[in-house]
């Protein structure tokens, strides 16, 4: 009998953000698809009480909670203590979890530390006969996986916006403390704060309702033999402004930079998509001016609804892959479209 | 304060991304089709990481950087004749399956039996370095499991930057949610970094480097030793490549006025 731990970490106010939620709507099925499986919560954070009650009419059969100061901030060292102690406290022998950069970290070391194993950016669970199935993707998402483990322990990490989110009335849960002393050892990295762009600046939004894919083409020059980046920049932000979407740039463009052509100012690494970048979650994605084939487009691998705004009527980063191909000068197309959304 | 460090670079090879990847059985479970003939580069991020590796070492006298590099050998000594031009390291090969499909805590375990055997590791200096995530497994654990293995509790991961203060901790900038760093400070080695994109660009060939390198690479690579890294536990139900044909409409000759219309009641909807 499996008994399957799901496992959170709080955020600043005590609670449980989205990610965690789909962790434990995917902790619930699985246990509802395993007759004789055992759900038992497991929280760690600065205050775990919120969280314990947000999901107090979750099933679960215990709270475990790991609480204090100590496990406030992310920190490998105090995390992998007090995921280590919840695994054992609950005679884990199934973890799920949500992918969060906090939990990425520290968790595959706790499975390395408990003899077991651990399968990140899980996309999907299945259970037959008493058999867990968990899938993935391999070769950055150039092909999924189906795969069954025998070790256990068995840490799985869910890639945040590919479940459904756990909903419950909120209660009172009874929760029982994990004592975990921190060694000297696990306190020689302090967190020291955040680096974030300036509100007006962000253009990462994971939970945007539309990702919008800016590519090369941008920058490159126009029908008048010139290039418009100032232009682009423009159209670009105030898109972003009038949708609050999200930003993803295909990796060719956040490269141009280093090899001295113009850039959008606002792009970095980090807005990057596809093979060396991100591959994000969101229900629409917008792409312009972007080209190539396979393997670039795997940055929207993940997006369910896919338009895009392209001069090339072949490009195959849109033929194929989208369900719509505006064959038109995005430039035009997102001045019109900003000045409608403008318009309310 | 001025520390010589010895950081190790963990870093395999995976197939040339703008090469067709196309899954198939094979005795010991998932492969890859014509493996053997795909094109490969240095994975991308563990590249980023042995960039880094040289700039610090190169900033810190008497450093040393040592890529630890588990792979097929004939492909390890294809990849090292462009990464040896690149910047100084020396190297440890392991000939193994540099595979998706195989379990990145069997993977660590060769690659700390290959840490732990080089000369005159001094825990106090050593930082290990690699890729945040592989572009083959792309699970980002075997990091994790080098530090488990190797007893080192300060583990980074989607690391961008390294900084070294005056008096030796190390300020390190870590990639989190929604486009945001964490900053974090590590008092003194030892410590392990899975690395992004960092900061730096990939550094132009220099022959005058690769000749010094090549020098003490190839003998590193006749002398590979062989390592068995599969995937113990694990059974493959299926792997395939995803149904991605859609069936696109593709408007043309409508006016930016009409695409722009359609486009917003879209985003609305």
């Amino acid at each position: 009998m499996e008994t399957i731990l799901f496992l959170a970490h709080t955020e600043t106010e005590g609670t449980l953000a989205k990610p965690a939620l789909e962790a434990l709507g995917a902790a619930k099925n699985l246990n509802a698809a395993l007759p004789g499986s055992t759900l038992v919560a497991g929280l760690l954070g600065g205050n775990t009480q919120p969280a314990a009650n947000q999901i107090a009419a979750c099933g679960a059969t215990k709270f475990l909670a790991v609480t204090g100061a100590d496990f406030a901030a992310s920190r490998y060292a105090s995390d992998a203590a007090a995921a280590e102690a919840l695994c054992k406290a609950a005679g884990a022998t199934i973890v799920v979890a949500a992918g969060t950069a906090r939990f990425n970290r520290c968790l595959p070391g706790v499975a390395q530390r408990l003899n077991g194993r651990a399968d990140t950016h899980v996309s999907g669970f299945s259970a037959a006969d008493g058999r867990v199935a968990v899938n993935r993707w391999y070769y950055r998402q150039r092909m999924e996986g189906s795969l069954t483990r025998t070790q256990r322990p068995w840490v799985v990490l869910v890639d945040p916006g590919s479940q459904t989110t756990w909903s419950g009335a909120v209660g009172t849960a009874a929760i029982e403390a994990v004592a975990v002393t921190l060694p000297d050892s696990a306190r020689r990295t302090t967190v020291t704060g955040h680096r974030e762009p300036a509100a007006d600046a962000q253009t990462i939004r994971p939970d945007a309702q539309l990702l919008f894919v800016a590519g090369a083409g941008w920058t490159k020059k126009q029908a008048d033999g010139q290039t418009h980046v100032p232009e682009a920049a423009k159209l670009i932000l105030d898109f972003l402004k009038l949708t609050r979407s999200s930003l993803g740039s295909s990796k060719s463009l956040v490269d141009l930079g280093g090899e001295g052509q113009a850039v959008l100012p606002f792009m970095t690494h980090l807005n990057q998509i596809g093979q060396t970048g991100a591959t994000p979650r969101h229900p629409k994605g917008l792409s312009t001016c972007c080209h190539g084939e396979e393997p670039h487009t795997v940055g929207w691998r993940f997006i369910n609804e896919r338009r895009a705004i392209s001069l090339d009527a072949n490009c195959g980063w849109a033929r194929g892959k989208a369900d719509v191909l505006y064959v038109a000068d995005a430039f035009q197309v997102m001045a019109k479209v900003n000045a409608l959304l403008a318009q309310g | 304060m001025s520390t010589a460090y010895q950081i190790v670079v963990c870093g395999s090879i995976v197939p040339d991304p703008l090469q067709t990847l196309e899954p198939v059985a094979s005795p010991t479970g998932p492969a890859l089709k014509n493996d053997m003939m795909l094109p490969a580069w240095l994975d991308p991020w563990a590249g980023h990481a042995l960039y880094e590796a040289a700039n610090l070492a190169k900033q810190h006298a008497g450093s040393k950087v040592t890529l630890v590099s588990l792979g097929p050998k004939a492909k390890l000594q294809q990849v090292m004749m462009t990464v040896g031009q690149k910047v100084p390291f020396e190297l440890v090969a392991l000939d193994g399956s540099a595979s998706g499909f195989t379990e990145p805590a069997e993977t660590a375990a060769a690659l700390v039996e290959a840490i732990a055997a080089l000369p005159g590791l001094d825990k106090s200096k050593l930082l290990v370095f690699g890729g945040w995530e592989s572009a083959s497994r792309g699970a980002g654990v075997t990091m994790q499991c080098i530090a488990e293995r190797l007893g080192i509790s300060d583990v980074f991961l989607g690391v961008d930057e390294l900084k070294v203060q005056p008096d030796g901790a190390l300020d390190i900038l870590e990639r989190i949610e929604a486009g945001k760093h964490q900053i974090s400070r590590c008092a003194a080695p030892p410590a392990v970094l899975g690395w992004a994109t960092g900061n730096l660009p990939e550094p132009k060939n220099n022959p005058q480097v690769g000749m010094v390198n090549m020098r003490a690479v190839m003998p590193a690579l006749q002398k590979a030793k062989p390592v068995k890294v599969a995937a113990d536990g694990v059974t493959f139900a299926s792997v395939a490549l995803p149904k991605q044909m859609r069936d696109t409409r593709i408007v043309k000759d409508a006016s930016p006025d009409e695409i722009a219309r359609e486009i917003v009641e879209w985003i609305k909807k």
